[in-house]
């Protein structure tokens, strides 16, 4: 690392301000008062819970929202800007990079760095430019591929520095990345926050947009925290004295003694039949049929217990779930699954489902929801038959029966009746829960239930599991969080490259331990 | 129809759980779920009444509008099975050659060997469904995209058609097989210058229509669910009422009920309660609304595709026999062209190309405003040539308004 040079000499203008920014949509106050302040060659990051207004406002910077739909000011290195569309913020330098990311994944990572910016000359590209420009700026992000590799065929934790060097070869000065982290393992995350502090000592400020609360305080300078389309306060990182505590009281507006449930550990009878156990299990890759992604895997939960499952991304757990329920992934698949003692066959989902185990998938909107569907008619889906009789669904009964769930599950909506892609994250999160608990399983199998939730839901998302817990469900918790699983879970298995690598009861389960077992299988 | 359930739920919390939500955000929100059906509601009476005037009332003579009903008719079956395909997440571009087929095959059952009208019928339909379980193995089961394999199925069922015909057009048919397309319902009663028992069948449809709504309210209710103010409502059912009397007595007053329109009549009640309220129904939309998804809740993808296939076979044979009926012949050019009016029926009526989205009765809706515009059109005298230019305006506005209006509610 090169020390900093420091940028211009003290009270230097800063890059950016954001002054008294609203934003309205018909019938909503988005951004109701909004000051940011971004001092060169800074990391920013931004905090505040889902719907506090962080994306408004960075769609308000970059251009997405024009000048006019807006109040207030924006001034970069002290000029007023008035940004009619993404182009425009680009060419002064601002970049945002989404948590989408916006790649095409047929074209080559060449071909993609410069999409709408080709080298070319009279219309035609010049592919020799265009290559060697890319590898260098390849090795400016520390991404050793070739530039003709094709996009789709590198992992997300590289694409998403492909998004960055693209961002490089637009003379990036304002760098934004919206949740950069969210889709990426421990390492690739590590590596692109070292990547984000080497821009800044080369005079790239970046402003940051995160739920993970270790990273703000690992790679920012300072946070500005927003609630309610208001900013609340920014602190200053560096000193040391913010912790993540202190950023969560900003958020929440006061402070979470509790992140998890009280919760009673678990006391059960070991002696009786498991709920649910899975005996040396193996599952093959789809496409890869000689690699093993679980390798004879034998894990079992209890009744009224909750059981973790640990693991960095590609440790194999999401896919042993899914292999378990109805053989949803995976080819070539061995091992026996046992239902309260007894072997059962869940070679489809339905079968799965009628031995009473579920599974609530990591990426709802892919494969948890129907998202132009209702509610009411997401929440019966798994089990119509609860509210039918021969065939026919009674749609009141079915009201009736969403009606309890957003009820009892707190899910914030004006009727049940709204589309369900119209709901926030972490309500979307409750309507798979609820869901999937009324199809009244035995077994629950979660698979990072919180992912992209804000505090305040999370918090009540845990309620609900270990309500379930009490009532004497088996809950198994697939978690990259390891908070997380430490808060909530009574027993956590790990899992490296497709083998289970440990089994730890609560008492003795740090975060040291569990990352040392999850880490030490590698091949 | 389910009876009122009787082993009502007890009920959920003594006070109605929230403050009543005021009537115009009720009527708004109700307005903003059904957008399109209702706008093409509204775009369907401005088309007629536009007609109505440009045509010096002809458009809506007994006669004229007896006629609009027995033109549009194989149309409109096609449309009800093209919208469940397309809700489904798929496209069947075959459908008109499959008529076609079809009414090839019950041609030359008939007329060269002599099998009776209803055993031809009956194996026409069967014809119609081996069909579409044979598109429907290769889309569900193997996986070929439904453009792919519909577009083959387009050009097989096209060969097989000219293959039985050449180019000969076959008839005439037996009076029963004809009476399919051109009979009405008998008559009845007492003389009175109108169809009796189309007076009766319309009362009793009307009856029948305001008991549902009175039950499914009471229900609503019952369950402490918001519904629709009380004067809103009793307004709801006089148009609803003087909507069915009216045209009860425009068809009584010439030759009473077709018995084409019995039959969509009863495709349209019970293929639409079966995709609203049966279990198969949701399934069909859950699929094209997220098919990981729904796979993961347990629902048998492979098997609803299939099905869905061999039910679009069977209505393109029963359009292909209600088309053969009304020509008295099976003729080598049938059908063509119908795929492309089915599917831009389902689109203004309200289906969304990547699935999910429609409604049985969004695709009569949009069925009747091409018919409507094919009918008036050609009253007031424009060529063929300005019909089509004019209807694929109408196609891409229908469209293009939805899209605008989803941007504008999703921004």
């Amino acid at each position: 690392m090169k020390t900093p040079t420091a940028g211009p000499p003290a009270a230097a203008v800063p890059v950016l301000e954001m002054r008294s920014i609203v934003k309205t949509f018909p019938g909503v106050k988005a951004l109701s008062d909004v000051s940011l302040t971004v001092a060169q060659g800074e990391v920013h990051a931004i905090c505040g819970e889902n719907g506090a207004g962080k994306s408004t406002l960075m769609k308000v910077l970059s251009g997405v929202h024009p000048h006019g739909s807006y109040e207030g000011e924006i001034r970069f290195r002290g000029e007023n800007c008035v940004f009619k569309d993404i182009r425009a913020s680009e060419a002064r330098g601002i970049v945002i990079i989404h948590q989408e990311l916006a790649l095409v994944p047929y074209l080559s990572i060449a071909e993609n760095i410069f999409l709408g910016n080709e080298h070319a000359t009279r219309g035609f590209i010049s592919w020799n430019e265009t290559l060697r420009h890319a590898a260098v700026l390849l090795d400016r992000v520390g991404l050793r591929e070739h530039p003709q590799t094709r996009v789709a065929d590198i992992g997300v934790g590289k694409q998403q520095l492909v998004e960055i060097a693209k961002a490089l070869s637009k003379k990036v000065e304002l760098l934004i990345l919206d949740e950069p982290t969210a889709a990426l393992n421990d390492e690739d995350s590590a590596k692109l926050l070292t990547l984000i502090k080497e821009l800044k000592g080369q005079g790239i400020s970046s402003i940051i947009i995160s739920h993970k609360l270790g990273e703000i305080t690992e790679v920012a300078d300072s946070v500005t925290v927003l609630r309610d389309g208001r900013t609340v306060e920014t602190l200053d990182v560096r000193s040391g004295s913010t912790t993540e505590d202190r950023i969560i009281r900003g958020m929440v507006g006061r402070d979470l003694d509790h992140r998890f449930p009280e919760r009673t550990p678990y006391e059960g009878d070991p002696g009786a039949h498991p709920a649910l156990e899975v005996r040396d299990w193996t599952v093959h890759h789809p496409i890869d049929q000689h690699r093993k992604v679980v390798d004879h895997v034998s894990v079992l939960a209890r009744r009224g217990e909750i059981v973790g499952i640990a693991g960095l991304m590609g440790a194999g757990r999401t896919e042993l779930a899914m292999s378990v329920f109805g053989r949803s992934y995976g080819r070539n698949i061995s091992g026996t699954v046992l239902k309260d003692g007894k072997e059962i066959r869940t070679r489809t989902v339905s079968e799965a489902v009628r031995h009473k185990i579920a599974y609530v998938t990591e990426d709802r909107k892919q494969y948890g929801l129907n998202l132009i569907d209702t509610i009411g008619r997401n929440i019966s889906l798994g089990a119509l038959d609860k509210v039918s009789r021969r065939g026919i669904v009674d749609e009141h009964e079915e009201t009736r029966v969403a009606e309890s769930y957003r009820t009892s599950m707190n899910i914030k909506t004006p009727t049940v009746f709204e589309q369900v892609g119209r709901l926030s994250g972490g309500n979307q999160q409750k309507v798979v829960l609820g869901k999937w608990i009324f199809a009244g399983p035995d077994v629950l199998i979660l698979d990072e239930p919180t992912r992209g939730i804000d505090v305040g839901a999370k918090y009540e998302i845990y309620s609900v599991i270990d309500r379930l817990a009490a009532q004497g469900k088996a809950v198994v918790l697939i978690s990259s969080e390891l908070p997380e699983l430490l808060g909530m879970c009574d027993r956590i298995y790990t899992m490296a490259a497709g083998r289970l690598t440990g089994e730890v009861p609560r008492a003795q389960a740090t975060q040291e331990v569990l990352m040392r077992h999850m880490t030490s299988d590698k091949r | 129809m389910p009876q009122a359930t009787t082993d009502t739920p007890q009920r959920t919390g003594k006070q109605s759980p929230a403050a009543p939500p005021a009537t115009g955000s009720l009527l708004l929100d109700a307005a903003r779920r059904n957008m399109r059906q209702y706008g093409m509601l509204i775009a369907l009476g401005l088309i007629v009444v536009l007609f109505e005037i440009w045509t010096d009332g002809v458009l809506l003579k007994p006669n004229n509008v007896t006629n609009l009903v027995l033109q549009n008719s194989y149309i409109l079956v096609l449309a009800i099975g093209m919208m469940i395909v397309i809700i489904a997440g798929h496209i069947d571009l075959s459908v008109g050659s499959l008529a076609a087929f079809v009414s090839a095959a019950a041609a030359v059952m008939m007329v060269e060997h002599d099998v009776p009208w209803v055993l031809a019928l009956v194996l026409s339909l069967i014809v119609g469904a081996v069909a579409g379980a044979w598109q429907g193995f290769w889309i569900a089961y193997v996986g070929i995209p439904s453009f792919i394999v519909t577009l083959a199925g387009m050009l097989l069922f096209r060969g097989g058609t000219q293959i039985l015909l050449g180019s000969r057009s076959l008839g005439p048919f037996p009076e029963g097989f004809q009476k399919i397309s051109t009979g009405y319902l008998p008559e009845i009663g007492p003389e009175t210058n109108y169809h009796n028992l189309t007076l009766l069948l319309g009362c009793a449809l009307l009856a029948f229509a305001l008991l549902q709504e009175v039950r499914d309210r009471r229900r609503q209710l019952r369950y402490e669910l918001d519904v629709l103010p009380r004067n809103i409502f009793l307004a709801k059912c006089v148009a609803m009422a003087a909507a069915v009397l009216a045209f009860t007595m425009t068809l009584a007053s010439y030759r009473g009920v077709p018995v084409v329109l019995l039959l969509l009549a009863g495709l349209l009640i019970g293929f639409g309660y079966v995709m609203r309220n049966a279990i198969v129904g949701r399934h069909v939309y859950a699929l094209g609304g997220n098919r990981a998804a729904a796979k993961l809740s347990g629902v048998k993808d492979q098997r609803v595709t299939f099905l869905v296939f061999v039910n679009m076979g069977v209505l393109a044979a029963l359009a292909g026999i209600v088309y053969a009926a009304r020509l008295n012949a099976g003729v080598p050019q049938a059908g063509t062209n119908f795929e492309l009016e089915a599917i831009a029926a389902a689109f203004i009526g309200g289906a969304s190309m990547s699935g999910g989205v429609g409604t049985v009765f969004g695709a009569i809706i949009g069925g009747l405003v091409l018919g409507v515009l094919n009918n008036g059109m050609s009253l007031v005298g424009i060529g063929t040539d300005y019909q089509q230019v004019i209807k694929g305006l109408v196609l891409l506005a229908a469209v293009g308004f939805d899209v605008y209006n989803k941007r504008k509610v999703g921004s």
